[in-house]
Protein backbone atom coordinates (compact mmCIF):
# COMPACT_ATOMS: atom_id res chain seq x y z
CA UNK A 1 0.00 0.00 0.00
CA UNK A 2 1.24 3.46 -0.62
CA UNK A 3 1.29 5.27 2.74
CA UNK A 4 2.66 8.39 0.73
CA UNK A 5 -0.02 11.41 1.65
CA UNK A 6 0.41 15.53 1.30
CA UNK A 7 2.50 16.33 4.75
CA UNK A 8 0.82 18.93 6.49
CA UNK A 9 2.75 21.93 8.17
CA UNK A 10 0.42 24.31 9.97
CA UNK A 11 1.14 28.26 10.06
CA UNK A 12 1.00 30.12 13.09
CA UNK A 13 1.38 33.31 14.44
CA UNK A 14 -0.33 33.99 18.47
CA UNK A 15 -1.40 37.74 19.05
CA UNK A 16 -0.04 38.08 23.19
CA UNK A 17 -0.71 41.32 24.66
CA UNK A 18 1.06 42.07 27.98
CA UNK A 19 1.56 44.45 30.42
CA UNK A 20 4.42 44.34 32.59
CA UNK A 21 4.54 45.83 35.88
CA UNK A 22 8.00 47.47 36.29
CA UNK A 23 7.72 47.92 40.20
CA UNK A 24 8.70 51.03 42.04
CA UNK A 25 12.16 50.91 41.63
CA UNK A 26 12.66 50.51 38.36
CA UNK A 27 9.35 52.84 37.76
CA UNK A 28 11.61 55.52 39.98
CA UNK A 29 14.67 54.49 37.25
CA UNK A 30 12.43 55.33 34.55
CA UNK A 31 10.86 58.55 35.40
CA UNK A 32 14.19 59.91 36.18
CA UNK A 33 15.61 58.95 32.97
CA UNK A 34 12.56 60.67 31.25
CA UNK A 35 12.21 63.68 33.43
CA UNK A 36 15.70 64.33 34.36
CA UNK A 37 17.81 61.99 31.68
CA UNK A 38 19.42 61.37 34.85
CA UNK A 39 21.04 57.31 35.36
CA UNK A 40 19.88 55.96 38.56
CA UNK A 41 21.63 52.90 41.11
CA UNK A 42 20.78 52.10 44.25
CA UNK A 43 23.13 51.10 47.10
CA UNK A 44 23.62 47.88 48.80
CA UNK A 45 23.51 48.59 52.64
CA UNK A 46 25.75 45.33 53.27
CA UNK A 47 28.11 45.13 50.51
CA UNK A 48 27.90 49.07 49.40
CA UNK A 49 27.63 47.57 46.07
CA UNK A 50 25.80 50.34 43.50
CA UNK A 51 23.39 48.41 41.46
CA UNK A 52 22.54 49.67 37.84
CA UNK A 53 19.85 49.69 36.52
CA UNK A 54 18.78 50.83 40.08
CA UNK A 55 17.32 47.80 41.56
CA UNK A 56 15.28 46.59 44.85
CA UNK A 57 17.41 44.15 46.46
CA UNK A 58 20.54 43.36 46.36
CA UNK A 59 21.10 39.36 44.95
CA UNK A 60 24.16 38.83 46.43
CA UNK A 61 23.29 40.14 50.05
CA UNK A 62 19.10 39.20 49.61
CA UNK A 63 18.60 42.50 51.29
CA UNK A 64 16.39 45.67 49.99
CA UNK A 65 19.04 48.23 48.62
CA UNK A 66 18.43 51.74 50.03
CA UNK A 67 20.12 54.88 48.61
CA UNK A 68 19.98 56.16 45.20
CA UNK A 69 22.88 57.60 43.86
CA UNK A 70 23.25 58.97 40.48
CA UNK A 71 25.75 57.45 38.53
CA UNK A 72 27.11 58.62 34.60
CA UNK A 73 26.30 59.63 31.72
CA UNK A 74 30.42 58.85 31.46
CA UNK A 75 31.17 55.13 31.81
CA UNK A 76 33.85 53.11 30.24
CA UNK A 77 33.04 50.62 27.77
CA UNK A 78 33.09 46.80 28.86
CA UNK A 79 32.91 44.95 26.09
CA UNK A 80 31.46 45.28 22.55
CA UNK A 81 29.84 43.27 19.67
CA UNK A 82 28.14 44.48 16.13
CA UNK A 83 25.54 42.57 14.62
CA UNK A 84 25.81 42.12 11.22
CA UNK A 85 23.32 39.14 10.53
CA UNK A 86 19.36 40.35 10.08
CA UNK A 87 16.43 38.88 11.84
CA UNK A 88 13.33 39.43 12.34
CA UNK A 89 13.42 39.57 16.59
CA UNK A 90 16.26 41.63 16.83
CA UNK A 91 15.78 44.93 18.17
CA UNK A 92 17.23 47.14 15.45
CA UNK A 93 18.12 46.57 11.45
CA UNK A 94 21.86 45.08 11.73
CA UNK A 95 24.11 46.11 11.71
CA UNK A 96 23.90 47.90 14.80
CA UNK A 97 26.35 47.39 17.44
CA UNK A 98 25.69 47.13 21.48
CA UNK A 99 28.02 46.61 24.79
CA UNK A 100 28.26 46.57 27.96
CA UNK A 101 29.00 49.66 29.79
CA UNK A 102 30.48 50.37 33.53
CA UNK A 103 29.04 53.85 34.48
CA UNK A 104 31.39 56.05 36.78
CA UNK A 105 29.97 55.70 40.08
CA UNK A 106 28.39 52.06 39.56
CA UNK A 107 29.75 48.71 40.57
CA UNK A 108 27.60 46.72 37.56
CA UNK A 109 27.40 47.67 34.36
CA UNK A 110 24.27 48.26 31.87
CA UNK A 111 23.42 46.66 28.30
CA UNK A 112 23.20 49.54 25.84
CA UNK A 113 23.51 49.93 22.43
CA UNK A 114 26.28 51.82 20.78
CA UNK A 115 26.27 54.54 18.52
CA UNK A 116 29.62 53.55 16.35
CA UNK A 117 29.22 50.67 13.88
CA UNK A 118 32.57 51.69 12.94
CA UNK A 119 34.50 48.35 14.54
CA UNK A 120 37.83 50.57 14.13
CA UNK A 121 36.72 53.32 16.53
CA UNK A 122 35.51 50.75 18.95
CA UNK A 123 37.88 50.05 21.56
CA UNK A 124 37.36 47.59 25.05
CA UNK A 125 37.71 50.48 28.38
CA UNK A 126 37.00 53.42 25.99
CA UNK A 127 35.14 55.92 27.48
CA UNK A 128 31.74 56.34 26.10
CA UNK A 129 28.72 58.82 27.39
CA UNK A 130 24.92 58.40 27.52
CA UNK A 131 22.78 60.13 24.53
CA UNK A 132 19.01 60.35 25.55
CA UNK A 133 16.69 60.65 23.02
CA UNK A 134 14.26 63.80 22.37
CA UNK A 135 11.35 62.21 23.24
CA UNK A 136 11.15 60.03 26.33
CA UNK A 137 8.81 57.55 27.59
CA UNK A 138 9.63 56.50 30.93
CA UNK A 139 11.86 53.37 29.13
CA UNK A 140 15.09 52.02 28.37
CA UNK A 141 15.21 53.42 25.34
CA UNK A 142 15.26 56.57 26.73
CA UNK A 143 18.80 56.33 26.40
CA UNK A 144 19.08 56.31 22.98
CA UNK A 145 22.87 54.84 22.68
CA UNK A 146 26.38 55.44 23.99
CA UNK A 147 29.10 56.74 22.45
CA UNK A 148 32.79 57.52 22.41
CA UNK A 149 34.21 60.22 23.96
CA UNK A 150 36.36 61.47 21.01
CA UNK B 1 11.06 5.07 51.57
CA UNK B 2 12.51 8.16 51.64
CA UNK B 3 13.49 10.10 55.05
CA UNK B 4 11.49 12.26 57.49
CA UNK B 5 10.74 16.02 55.96
CA UNK B 6 8.16 18.51 57.26
CA UNK B 7 7.55 22.04 56.36
CA UNK B 8 9.09 24.69 58.73
CA UNK B 9 7.92 27.92 57.43
CA UNK B 10 5.83 29.60 55.02
CA UNK B 11 5.29 33.57 53.52
CA UNK B 12 2.25 34.86 51.08
CA UNK B 13 2.13 37.87 49.42
CA UNK B 14 -0.76 39.83 49.77
CA UNK B 15 -2.85 38.67 46.50
CA UNK B 16 -4.79 40.80 44.85
CA UNK B 17 -5.73 41.89 40.87
CA UNK B 18 -2.86 44.14 40.42
CA UNK B 19 0.64 44.69 42.36
CA UNK B 20 1.91 47.83 40.18
CA UNK B 21 4.11 48.55 43.30
CA UNK B 22 6.36 45.21 42.33
CA UNK B 23 7.68 43.46 39.19
CA UNK B 24 7.55 39.72 38.95
CA UNK B 25 11.13 39.05 41.12
CA UNK B 26 10.37 41.22 43.33
CA UNK B 27 7.32 39.55 44.06
CA UNK B 28 8.61 36.36 44.38
CA UNK B 29 11.59 38.50 47.14
CA UNK B 30 8.60 39.40 49.23
CA UNK B 31 7.24 35.59 49.46
CA UNK B 32 10.89 34.28 49.98
CA UNK B 33 11.63 36.74 52.63
CA UNK B 34 8.39 36.32 54.35
CA UNK B 35 8.89 32.45 54.60
CA UNK B 36 13.02 32.93 55.69
CA UNK B 37 11.31 35.15 58.86
CA UNK B 38 8.94 32.62 59.73
CA UNK B 39 11.43 29.57 59.74
CA UNK B 40 13.61 32.14 61.82
CA UNK B 41 16.53 31.91 58.70
CA UNK B 42 18.36 33.59 56.55
CA UNK B 43 19.05 32.80 52.84
CA UNK B 44 22.59 31.31 53.64
CA UNK B 45 20.69 28.63 55.42
CA UNK B 46 18.77 27.24 52.26
CA UNK B 47 20.52 24.68 50.49
CA UNK B 48 18.42 24.24 47.06
CA UNK B 49 15.42 26.68 45.64
CA UNK B 50 12.66 25.19 43.54
CA UNK B 51 10.38 27.72 41.55
CA UNK B 52 6.82 27.04 40.16
CA UNK B 53 5.32 28.86 37.75
CA UNK B 54 2.38 28.75 35.00
CA UNK B 55 4.52 29.00 31.71
CA UNK B 56 3.79 32.32 29.22
CA UNK B 57 1.15 33.78 31.75
CA UNK B 58 2.77 36.55 31.96
CA UNK B 59 4.37 36.85 28.69
CA UNK B 60 8.14 35.77 29.74
CA UNK B 61 10.03 32.24 28.88
CA UNK B 62 12.45 30.56 31.48
CA UNK B 63 11.05 32.12 34.92
CA UNK B 64 13.87 30.37 36.88
CA UNK B 65 15.86 32.69 34.99
CA UNK B 66 13.92 35.90 35.36
CA UNK B 67 13.05 35.31 38.75
CA UNK B 68 15.20 32.60 40.40
CA UNK B 69 17.17 35.27 41.91
CA UNK B 70 14.18 36.65 43.98
CA UNK B 71 13.81 33.09 45.26
CA UNK B 72 17.74 33.90 46.45
CA UNK B 73 18.41 31.03 44.24
CA UNK B 74 21.75 32.87 43.32
CA UNK B 75 24.49 30.19 42.83
CA UNK B 76 22.60 27.21 44.74
CA UNK B 77 21.09 24.33 43.72
CA UNK B 78 17.81 25.53 41.61
CA UNK B 79 15.13 23.86 39.48
CA UNK B 80 11.57 25.15 37.99
CA UNK B 81 8.45 22.87 37.93
CA UNK B 82 5.89 24.12 35.26
CA UNK B 83 2.80 21.81 35.43
CA UNK B 84 0.20 24.39 34.69
CA UNK B 85 -2.33 24.44 37.50
CA UNK B 86 -0.47 22.08 39.76
CA UNK B 87 2.84 24.04 39.72
CA UNK B 88 3.16 24.75 43.17
CA UNK B 89 1.70 21.44 44.79
CA UNK B 90 4.10 19.78 41.92
CA UNK B 91 6.56 22.45 42.87
CA UNK B 92 6.17 21.78 46.64
CA UNK B 93 6.39 17.73 45.97
CA UNK B 94 9.26 18.73 44.37
CA UNK B 95 10.79 20.45 47.50
CA UNK B 96 10.11 17.67 49.65
CA UNK B 97 11.24 14.99 47.49
CA UNK B 98 15.02 17.02 47.68
CA UNK B 99 14.85 16.65 51.93
CA UNK B 100 13.52 13.05 51.80
CA UNK B 101 16.13 12.45 49.43
CA UNK B 102 18.26 12.98 51.98
CA UNK B 103 20.68 15.10 49.77
CA UNK B 104 19.43 18.31 51.21
CA UNK B 105 18.69 19.73 54.72
CA UNK B 106 16.80 23.16 54.01
CA UNK B 107 14.76 23.70 50.46
CA UNK B 108 12.76 26.95 49.72
CA UNK B 109 9.75 26.29 47.12
CA UNK B 110 8.47 29.28 45.60
CA UNK B 111 5.47 29.24 43.56
CA UNK B 112 4.27 32.62 42.16
CA UNK B 113 2.36 34.28 38.88
CA UNK B 114 1.60 37.98 38.01
CA UNK B 115 -1.23 37.60 36.25
CA UNK B 116 -1.63 41.46 35.40
CA UNK B 117 1.34 41.28 33.29
CA UNK B 118 -0.24 39.04 31.07
CA UNK B 119 -2.84 37.47 29.57
CA UNK B 120 -4.22 33.65 30.53
CA UNK B 121 -6.11 33.38 27.46
CA UNK B 122 -3.00 34.23 25.22
CA UNK B 123 -0.94 31.77 27.39
CA UNK B 124 -3.62 29.02 26.87
CA UNK B 125 -3.30 29.70 22.68
CA UNK B 126 -0.01 28.04 22.66
CA UNK B 127 -0.82 24.66 23.72
CA UNK B 128 -1.78 21.74 21.26
CA UNK B 129 -1.36 23.41 17.51
CA UNK B 130 -2.92 20.76 15.98
CA UNK B 131 -6.69 19.95 17.72
CA UNK B 132 -7.91 22.09 20.68
CA UNK B 133 -6.25 25.30 19.84
CA UNK B 134 -8.51 26.48 17.23
CA UNK B 135 -11.78 25.29 18.97
CA UNK B 136 -11.17 25.18 22.59
CA UNK B 137 -12.10 28.34 24.75
CA UNK B 138 -9.44 27.89 26.92
CA UNK B 139 -9.66 26.97 31.01
CA UNK B 140 -13.47 28.13 31.48
CA UNK B 141 -14.90 26.68 28.38
CA UNK B 142 -13.14 23.86 28.83
CA UNK B 143 -14.40 23.20 32.25
CA UNK B 144 -17.99 24.28 30.92
CA UNK B 145 -17.87 21.03 29.10
CA UNK B 146 -17.21 19.24 32.18
CA UNK B 147 -19.31 20.90 34.61
CA UNK B 148 -22.49 20.51 31.81
CA UNK B 149 -21.80 16.87 31.85
CA UNK B 150 -21.33 16.41 35.76
CA UNK B 151 -24.69 18.50 36.05
CA UNK B 152 -26.86 16.06 33.91
CA UNK B 153 -24.96 12.60 35.49
CA UNK B 154 -24.68 13.50 38.78
CA UNK B 155 -27.69 15.58 39.56
CA UNK B 156 -26.02 18.52 41.47
CA UNK B 157 -27.50 21.98 41.54
CA UNK B 158 -27.07 25.60 40.60
CA UNK B 159 -28.05 26.47 44.00
CA UNK B 160 -25.20 23.87 45.68
CA UNK B 161 -22.63 25.17 43.39
CA UNK B 162 -23.42 29.08 44.57
CA UNK B 163 -23.43 27.48 48.13
CA UNK B 164 -19.75 26.77 47.59
CA UNK B 165 -19.06 29.83 45.93
CA UNK B 166 -20.53 31.96 49.38
CA UNK B 167 -18.74 29.73 52.07
CA UNK B 168 -15.47 30.57 49.73
CA UNK B 169 -15.44 34.11 49.95
CA UNK B 170 -16.41 34.12 53.15
CA UNK B 171 -13.85 32.39 54.60
CA UNK B 172 -11.70 34.48 52.47
CA UNK B 173 -12.81 36.91 55.24
CA UNK B 174 -10.69 35.71 57.90
CA UNK B 175 -7.35 35.30 55.67
CA UNK B 176 -5.83 38.53 55.21
CA UNK B 177 -3.61 37.51 52.09
CA UNK B 178 -6.66 36.44 50.02
CA UNK B 179 -8.05 37.87 46.75
CA UNK B 180 -11.77 38.06 46.78
CA UNK B 181 -13.03 38.50 50.31
CA UNK B 182 -16.97 39.27 49.79
CA UNK B 183 -18.55 38.86 53.68
CA UNK B 184 -21.88 39.48 52.40
CA UNK B 185 -21.82 37.44 49.39
CA UNK B 186 -25.44 35.73 48.76
CA UNK B 187 -26.38 32.45 46.62
CA UNK B 188 -29.00 34.73 44.88
CA UNK B 189 -26.01 37.23 43.93
CA UNK B 190 -23.75 34.20 42.77
CA UNK B 191 -27.11 32.99 40.78
CA UNK B 192 -27.66 36.12 39.24
CA UNK B 193 -24.17 36.87 38.06
CA UNK B 194 -23.01 36.46 34.22
CA UNK B 195 -22.86 33.13 32.56
CA UNK B 196 -19.31 32.83 31.32
CA UNK B 197 -19.55 29.70 29.38
CA UNK B 198 -23.01 27.95 29.96
CA UNK B 199 -23.62 26.75 32.92
CA UNK B 200 -21.00 28.36 34.41
CA UNK B 201 -21.02 31.95 35.64
CA UNK B 202 -18.77 34.63 36.81
CA UNK B 203 -18.57 34.26 40.64
CA UNK B 204 -18.68 30.72 40.32
CA UNK B 205 -15.22 30.74 38.67
CA UNK B 206 -11.40 31.42 40.30
CA UNK B 207 -9.74 34.80 40.05
CA UNK B 208 -6.80 36.12 38.17
CA UNK B 209 -4.46 37.11 41.26
CA UNK B 210 -0.97 38.30 41.34
CA UNK B 211 0.60 36.83 43.94
CA UNK B 212 3.62 34.70 45.50
CA UNK B 213 3.66 31.77 48.36
CA UNK B 214 6.96 30.57 49.19
CA UNK B 215 7.46 26.91 52.03
CA UNK B 216 10.74 26.02 53.72
CA UNK B 217 11.20 22.15 54.31
CA UNK B 218 13.59 20.93 56.43
CA UNK B 219 14.88 17.57 57.18
CA UNK B 220 13.98 15.76 60.43
CA UNK B 221 16.70 16.73 62.77
CA UNK B 222 16.45 20.71 61.74
CA UNK B 223 12.50 20.66 61.96
CA UNK B 224 12.53 18.94 65.28
CA UNK B 225 15.11 21.62 67.03
CA UNK B 226 13.53 24.91 64.56
CA UNK B 227 9.78 24.15 64.60
CA UNK B 228 7.22 23.67 67.50
CA UNK B 229 4.97 22.24 65.46
CA UNK B 230 6.54 21.00 62.28
CA UNK B 231 4.20 20.07 59.75
CA UNK B 232 5.62 16.54 58.20
CA UNK B 233 4.98 15.21 54.71
CA UNK B 234 3.50 12.33 55.21
CA UNK B 235 2.34 11.24 51.52
CA UNK B 236 3.14 13.29 48.60
CA UNK B 237 1.25 11.48 44.82
CA UNK B 238 0.94 13.13 41.24
CA UNK B 239 -0.90 11.63 38.41
CA UNK B 240 -1.49 13.10 35.11
CA UNK B 241 -4.48 11.62 32.75
CA UNK B 242 -4.93 12.49 28.90
CA UNK B 243 -4.47 15.57 28.44
CA UNK B 244 -6.98 15.46 25.11
CA UNK B 245 -10.81 16.22 26.62
CA UNK B 246 -12.01 13.69 23.81
CA UNK B 247 -9.95 11.10 25.19
CA UNK B 248 -10.33 12.09 28.83
CA UNK B 249 -14.06 9.88 29.98
CA UNK B 250 -16.30 11.69 32.08
CA UNK B 251 -13.31 14.29 33.34
CA UNK B 252 -15.21 15.93 36.37
CA UNK B 253 -17.46 13.18 36.96
CA UNK B 254 -14.98 10.90 37.31
CA UNK B 255 -11.66 13.01 38.30
CA UNK B 256 -9.80 9.54 37.19
CA UNK B 257 -5.83 11.37 38.27
CA UNK B 258 -7.67 12.90 41.69
CA UNK B 259 -9.03 9.52 42.59
CA UNK B 260 -5.92 7.81 41.70
CA UNK B 261 -3.87 9.63 43.58
CA UNK B 262 -5.87 10.01 46.77
CA UNK B 263 -6.40 6.48 47.34
CA UNK B 264 -2.36 6.21 47.08
CA UNK B 265 -1.86 9.24 49.53
CA UNK B 266 -4.55 7.13 51.84
CA UNK B 267 -2.89 4.08 51.64
CA UNK B 268 0.23 5.22 52.35
CA UNK B 269 -0.63 6.85 55.58
CA UNK B 270 -3.57 4.09 56.34
CA UNK B 271 -6.63 6.99 55.88
CA UNK B 272 -10.01 4.76 55.35
CA UNK B 273 -12.52 7.34 56.32
CA UNK B 274 -11.25 10.66 54.69
CA UNK B 275 -14.30 12.88 55.64
CA UNK B 276 -13.54 11.50 59.43
CA UNK B 277 -9.51 11.11 59.94
CA UNK B 278 -8.48 14.78 58.50
CA UNK B 279 -9.07 17.71 60.62
CA UNK B 280 -9.10 20.05 57.48
CA UNK B 281 -8.41 19.94 53.61
CA UNK B 282 -6.88 22.85 51.35
CA UNK B 283 -8.54 21.45 47.76
CA UNK B 284 -7.41 23.67 44.90
CA UNK B 285 -11.34 24.38 43.50
CA UNK B 286 -10.71 26.25 39.97
CA UNK B 287 -14.25 26.93 40.23
CA UNK B 288 -17.42 25.61 42.40
CA UNK B 289 -19.01 22.68 40.73
CA UNK B 290 -15.24 21.62 40.63
CA UNK B 291 -15.15 21.35 44.85
CA UNK B 292 -17.79 19.34 44.76
CA UNK B 293 -16.84 16.72 42.66
CA UNK B 294 -13.43 16.95 44.11
CA UNK B 295 -15.33 15.55 47.50
CA UNK B 296 -16.86 13.00 45.55
CA UNK B 297 -12.94 11.99 43.94
CA UNK B 298 -11.29 12.09 47.29
CA UNK B 299 -13.90 9.96 48.97
CA UNK B 300 -15.40 12.68 51.23
CA UNK B 301 -18.92 10.92 50.28
CA UNK B 302 -20.52 8.44 48.04
CA UNK B 303 -20.82 9.52 44.38
CA UNK B 304 -23.56 11.83 43.40
CA UNK B 305 -23.90 12.84 46.94
CA UNK B 306 -21.37 15.94 47.13
CA UNK B 307 -24.03 18.92 46.66
CA UNK B 308 -25.09 17.25 50.25
CA UNK B 309 -22.10 17.72 52.00
CA UNK B 310 -22.34 21.55 51.04
CA UNK B 311 -26.39 21.94 51.71
CA UNK B 312 -25.43 19.99 55.11
CA UNK B 313 -22.77 22.71 55.88
CA UNK B 314 -20.64 19.67 56.45
CA UNK B 315 -17.71 21.17 54.76
CA UNK B 316 -17.79 24.47 56.32
CA UNK B 317 -16.16 26.40 59.06
CA UNK B 318 -17.29 24.52 62.07
CA UNK B 319 -18.38 21.47 60.01
CA UNK B 320 -16.87 18.01 60.40
CA UNK B 321 -14.03 18.71 57.88
CA UNK B 322 -13.58 22.38 57.28
CA UNK B 323 -12.72 23.01 53.17
CA UNK B 324 -10.49 25.55 52.41
CA UNK B 325 -10.78 27.60 55.69
CA UNK B 326 -8.28 30.19 53.43
CA UNK B 327 -10.60 31.20 50.82
CA UNK B 328 -9.33 28.35 48.28
CA UNK B 329 -8.59 29.15 44.82
CA UNK B 330 -12.07 30.35 43.90
CA UNK B 331 -11.07 33.05 46.44
CA UNK B 332 -7.37 33.40 45.64
CA UNK B 333 -5.66 32.43 42.00
CA UNK B 334 -1.99 33.40 40.77
CA UNK B 335 -1.98 30.19 39.36
CA UNK B 336 1.66 29.01 39.75
CA UNK B 337 1.27 30.01 43.74
CA UNK B 338 -2.46 28.53 43.64
CA UNK B 339 -1.16 24.92 44.52
CA UNK B 340 2.07 26.00 46.95
CA UNK B 341 -0.55 28.28 48.90
CA UNK B 342 -2.52 24.86 49.51
CA UNK B 343 0.70 23.66 50.95
CA UNK B 344 0.95 26.28 52.59
CA UNK B 345 -2.18 26.74 54.42
CA UNK B 346 -2.25 23.11 55.10
CA UNK B 347 1.32 23.75 57.10
CA UNK B 348 -0.05 26.77 58.77
CA UNK B 349 -3.09 24.82 60.32
CA UNK B 350 -0.75 21.84 61.51
CA UNK B 351 1.56 24.81 62.87
CA UNK B 352 -1.46 26.90 64.60
CA UNK B 353 -0.60 30.00 63.06
CA UNK B 354 -4.01 30.19 60.95
CA UNK B 355 -4.82 33.66 62.72
CA UNK B 356 -8.57 33.83 62.10
CA UNK B 357 -9.27 30.93 59.95
CA UNK B 358 -7.02 28.60 62.33
CA UNK B 359 -9.17 25.70 62.77
CA UNK B 360 -9.18 24.04 66.44
CA UNK B 361 -6.57 21.30 67.08
CA UNK B 362 -5.00 19.82 63.22
CA UNK B 363 -2.91 16.61 62.97
CA UNK B 364 -4.21 15.59 59.78
CA UNK B 365 -4.28 17.83 56.58
CA UNK B 366 -5.19 17.22 52.92
CA UNK B 367 -3.67 19.46 50.51
CA UNK B 368 -4.47 18.98 46.81
CA UNK B 369 -3.50 20.28 43.45
CA UNK B 370 -5.29 20.66 40.09
CA UNK B 371 -3.75 21.18 36.57
CA UNK B 372 -3.69 21.54 32.69
CA UNK B 373 -6.54 19.68 32.06
CA UNK B 374 -6.70 16.70 33.99
CA UNK B 375 -3.80 16.61 36.15
CA UNK B 376 -3.63 16.09 39.67
CA UNK B 377 -1.47 16.50 43.19
CA UNK B 378 -2.52 15.09 46.90
CA UNK B 379 -0.35 15.56 49.87
CA UNK B 380 -0.81 14.81 53.47
CA UNK B 381 0.47 16.89 56.45
CA UNK B 382 0.22 15.68 60.01
CA UNK B 383 1.52 16.59 63.42
CA UNK B 384 3.31 13.44 63.75
CA UNK B 385 6.29 12.22 61.25
CA UNK B 386 4.73 8.49 61.35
Amino acid sequence: MNDHVERMVLQGKVDLPFTYSAGKTASRFFVELRDHQRIMGKRCPRCQRVIVPAQLFCKECFVETDEWVEVGPEGTLVTFTIVYRKENHHPKEAPFAYGIIKLDGADTSMVHFLGETDVTKLEHGMKVRAFFSEERKGHILDIECFRPIS
Amino acid sequence: MGKRAAIIGTGQTNHCSTREDVNEMELVYEAATAALKDAEMTIKDIDAVVLANMELFEGRALHDMWCGEGAGALLKHSFKISTGGTSGTSGAISGYYHVASGLFDRVMVVGFEKHSDGNTSAGMALTDPFWDRHIAAAAIGNFALSVSEYMADRGVTEEQSAKVAVKARRNACNNPHAHLQMPDLTVEEVLESPILAYPVRRLEMCPQSDGACAIIFASEEIAKKSCARPAWVRAAVTRHDHIYLGEVKNRLTTMRSLREAAKVAYEIVGIREPLKEFDVAEIYDPLTYAEIAWYEALGFCKDGEGGKLIDNGVTHMDGELPVNPSGGVISTNPVGASGTIRVAEGALQIHGMGGKRQIPDVNLALVTGYGVYCWSDVLVLSSKPG
